[in-house]
């Protein structure tokens, strides 16, 4: 260090500091300053690349409010119909809604326009996935634990809110795309048992398609929903400040502290970069790749469809669910139940949100563990966890490709029936596998994980003694990786309770009881526990006894091996 | 690996109580002591003075590059003409997107860089607090809530506070009640009709030419809608007033737009009742998809399906309409055909059968 000073000059004594002492006081003197800066100016922030996907997901949205204010300035929130004479010449002398015309505009009327709608698009697509992975880095580290449940929840609010704003945006430019999709969804609202009909009346202001939905969904989609997005991103951020980040465990790093970069200014300067990078990579994307190229669909016309048709990202599972569902339909006492369209298309997001919800409950249940939890897990060691999350993302999956049924079928050159078919079992038989084998692979990950503490690292030298023996060559584990792979905790399953209590009367809660145990005993079967210390003193005890030649740290300077198997020597 | 030397050994089984082995947890029994942070390494650019002045460069470079692109966001805002294409790009959208992208990102960038290259990168710890109040802090509040309580009577005054929960309740239901009018009550007429009547020509949904018979070939589609939705310029001049225009329009276009299938009669087998609903097989179907409502639009001459593009629901139209495949439960709906005197197809009535997706009171 040679240019930076080590010890600098106060900064009341610079010239900077000197000019800015007066305003400072004055808000000081207001707000209380100093002991804002003083609480959260040195506030640690732990460094992991999965950290940042909260943050992505902030930063797009900081993106959407900024771009969906300039789009505000030119969109005509209205199904009034008119004559579009705007600048692009296939559309003109055409009637559409205003709402569709003004969209035209943007992107080909107002210079910028197109670039801002598009970025608009792309930062709703990232804002989307990276509240998905987001999440997703929470349950499989297991941080939705005490004391974040709360955040979790918030969460999920907030992914569920993500989803309708997103669609309620796409379909506001009123083109053939996004009528198709209100008109799927006004079929939906149709299928809700006994109410249907009425809830499709009140939300269209009669039959569909009218000319009130645009309004309606204008104002839910730029004030409602952002509102309330914003609210809970408010709070979901005083928790996190609160509660203090998870962080992996590691050397230093335990359930007590948290290690990392201070706010000022390692943290603000990285978080503020990325805000513009997001930014940058959004409109970058813009200039580059088309999105929604609304002129090329035309006006919304109940009576048109284009083949092909897909929905946005982030509902293409839901439209898989429509897809595969068969065709069940019944009546009772003169009630149309149409399940063939209730089930994939409401009940089945309602279910996602509800195992979301309710999982973090669910798991301190079967685990019986109510402690605070503050190093994040790794995934293998919490395996049917891990393998339930795998499963879930599966059949996520297998729905979204469900939704490009006809897509695949052109691209593979296959009958779509038999894809439809395959996809009708697959979505069940697919997690079940997924989830065995996720568990499988994560316990022998735990036990790659004991062998390397026990025994060390294969260095991949094989060494002949005088008598003729080969044997590999082990070196032991560097104590900090060692300590970080038996930094988590063993495996507690919960018991029975004594079938009777103290005095000989039989516990009336049995049931709830045996399931406990069961569920309890499923969710750590075969999980692996790191050693036990008299455990690592056998193995030490092991090497050193029949193979002295082999431990590392020889006179021939051999100090053990690198992950990639080069040798480390003394003299290196 | 043999479950013998398994570390850790099998798992326990819970031994009659309900309780947790969380002993685990204590540092006894932990293998590895924790052996605490580690040293901070220096970066290269903390030794290398060349290399922290090389570092700085870049940092300002990219700044300095990012001030030029904004720059040139402006220029490209007043210069590039808003029709031209270059590459097949939109030019305007192309230079204000990299301009002003490059300038984001490279402000990011640089900012990141000067962070992770320059900055003191020594780590610190902090410990955590607990999260639950402490016992004093819980007690307090409780002596505040049990004194606001005491003081407020809420828990005496139970006809107050009663009638309060009563009177607040109720104002529930004006936050009900005053949505009543987004939208007007489903009646049979606006669910189960459609416009079509006895007599309404059916046309091209395009031009609003009426049909003949033998303008349709074998195997042909033709998209249709009654005369009343789209009219050619001549009817419109004599007939405008009975036009239908607007949203009245297009709610009535979302129920009565049909498909026209013309098939060799012989290939027809037409369900019970409706033997005499074609014109020289010619037939008539909804073009409203029974399952979300999507317009069907996708004809297989050769199986004479028609399957719809968003859930692939397919109908067998030589077959009454039936589903084949998909997730569509019931039949499209056939409309009964015949002739005028001019020789035009003509609707003999509205539809039997529900259009479009099926809702609750269908019963």
């Amino acid at each position: 260090m040679t240019t930076t000073p080590t010890t600098s000059k106060p900064i009341q004594e610079t010239k900077t500091g000197k000019a800015a002492a007066g305003p400072v006081r004055w808000l000081d003197e207001r707000i209380g300053l100093a002991t804002l800066v003083k609480t959260f100016g040195r506030k640690v922030f732990p460094d992991h690349w999965s950290f940042l996907l909260g943050e992505m997901a902030l930063f797009s949205f900081i993106v959407l409010l900024l771009t969906g204010t300039f789009l505000t300035f030119w969109f005509v929130p209205s199904q009034g119909e008119i004559i579009y004479d705007g600048s692009y010449a296939p559309l003109r002398g055409l009637e559409m809604s205003e709402a569709y015309a003004s969209t035209l505009d943007i992107s080909f009327d107002v210079r910028g326009g197109l670039l801002m709608r598009q970025v608009h698009h792309w930062s709703a697509m990232l804002f989307i996935a990276s509240i998905t992975i987001h999440m997703l880095r929470h349950f499989f580290t297991g941080s939705y634990r005490r004391p974040r449940e709360i955040n979790w929840l918030i969460g999920v609010v907030i992914f569920m809110l993500a989803v309708v704003e997103g669609f309620a945006g796409y379909s506001l430019p009123d083109d053939l795309l996004s009528g198709t999709g209100l008109r799927i969804a006004e079929g939906l609202m149709r299928s809700i048992p006994i109410v249907g009909t009425y809830i499709s009346y009140f939300v269209f202001g009669g039959e569909f398609p009218g000319d009130d939905l645009v309004p309606r969904l204008f104002i839910v989609h730029v004030l409602l929903i952002p509102g309330l997005i914003l609210a809970l991103i408010t709070v979901h951020l005083i928790l996190v400040v609160y509660h203090k980040h998870t962080h992996f465990g590691g050397p230093g790093r335990t359930e007590k502290n948290v290690v990392g970069a201070p706010f000022l200014p390692i943290y603000m300067a990285k978080a503020g970069g990325f805000l513009f990078i997001i930014f940058g990579i959004t409109a970058l994307m813009s200039a580059i790749f088309q999105i929604n190229a609304v002129w090329n669909y035309g006006p919304y016309n109940p009576a048109e469809v284009t083949a092909g048709s897909q929905p946005d990202w982030y509902m293409g599972w839901l439209e898989g669910g429509l897809r595969i569902m068969p065709n069940w339909e019944t009546t009772i006492l003169g009630w149309t139940f149409s399940w063939n369209i209730f089930v994939p298309g409401v009940i089945l997001f309602g279910v996602l949100l509800t195992i979301l919800a309710i999982y973090p409950f669910a798991e301190r249940w079967v685990t019986g563990d109510d402690r605070e939890h503050h190093l994040a897990d790794r995934p293998r060691n919490a395996p049917v966890r891990t393998g339930l999350g795998v499963a879930g993302i599966t059949a996520y999956g297998l729905l979204w490709a469900a939704g490009g049924n006809d897509i695949l079928a052109v691209w593979f050159n296959v009958s779509i029936y038999q894809i439809t078919w395959f996809m009708r079992f697959a979505v069940f038989i697919g997690p079940i596998i997924a989830f065995i084998v996720t568990k499988r692979i994560c316990i022998a990950l735990q036990h790659k994980d004991s062998e390397i503490v026990l025994h060390g690292y294969e260095t991949g030298i094989i060494v002949r003694s005088p008598d003729g023996e080969y044997t590999e060559r082990h070196t032991p584990v560097a104590t900090a990786e060692a300590y970080r792979l038996t930094q988590h905790e063993r495996v507690a399953p919960v018991g029975l309770p004594p079938e009777t209590d103290d005095n000989g009367v039989r516990s009336p809660a049995r049931l709830p009881a045996k399931l406990r145990a069961r569920a309890s005993a499923f969710y750590f079967a075969d999980a692996v526990n790191k050693p036990t210390t008299e455990e690592l003193a056998e193995a030490k005890h092991h090497t050193d006894g029949e193979h002295p030649e082999l431990e590392s740290g020889r006179e021939d300077g051999f100090l053990g091996a690198t992950e990639t198997g080069v040798p480390r020597r003394r003299d290196d | 690996m043999s479950d013998e030397d398994r570390p850790g050994g099998e798992l326990e089984r819970g031994d009659g109580e309900l309780e947790r082995r969380d002993e685990g947890a204590t540092p006894a029994a932990e293998p590895i002591p924790d052996p605490g942070l580690p040293e901070h390494q220096p970066r290269p650019t903390d030794v290398d003075p060349a290399l922290e002045r090389r570092a700085e460069f870049q940092v300002a470079a990219m700044f300095g590059l990012a001030t030029l692109l904004g720059l040139g966001f402006c220029v490209a805002y007043f210069a590039v003409p808003e029709d031209k294409t270059i590459f097949g790009w939109d030019a305007l959208n192309f230079a204000l997107g990299m301009t002003l992208g490059g300038s984001l990102l490279l402000i990011g960038l640089g900012v990141v860089q000067w962070a992770k290259r320059l900055m003191d990168d020594h780590e610190i710890a902090e410990e955590r607090h607990a999260v639950a109040s402490s016992e004093a802090n819980r007690a307090a509040a409780l002596e505040i809530m049990t004194a606001g309580a005491a003081e407020s009577g809420f828990g005496r005054r139970r006809l107050i506070r009663n009638s309060l929960f009563g009177a607040l309740a109720v104002l529930g239901l004006p936050a009900v009640v005053l949505l009543r009018d987004l939208g007007p009550l489903p009646t049979d007429k606006s669910l189960r009709t459609t416009v079509w009547t006895k007599g309404m020509r059916v046309v091209n949904d395009v031009s609003g030419t009426p049909i003949r018979p033998s303008d349709m070939e074998l195997g042909q589609l033709v998209n249709g809608e009654p005369e009343i939705l789209v009219m050619t310029p001549e009817e419109e001049a004599e007939h405008a007033e009975d036009e239908i225009e607007g949203v009245d329009r297009l709610n009535a276009k979302a129920k009565a737009a049909v498909i026209l299938v013309r098939m060799r009669p012989d290939e027809i087998t037409p369900p019970e009742g409706r033997e005499d609903w074609g014109v020289d097989g010619i037939l008539c179907f909804s073009k409203i998809c029974t399952h979300v409502g999507c317009p069907i639009s996708l004809w297989e001459q050769t199986t004479r399906k028609v399957l719809c593009p968003c859930h692939q629901s397919t109908f067998d139209l030589a077959d009454g309409g039936k589903v084949t495949f998909g997730p569509a439960h019931r039949s499209l709906p056939q409309l009964q055909l015949g002739v005028d005197d001019e020789g035009y197809l003509i609707a003999m009535g509205d539809f039997e059968d529900q259009v479009g997706p099926s809702f609750p009171e269908l019963g």
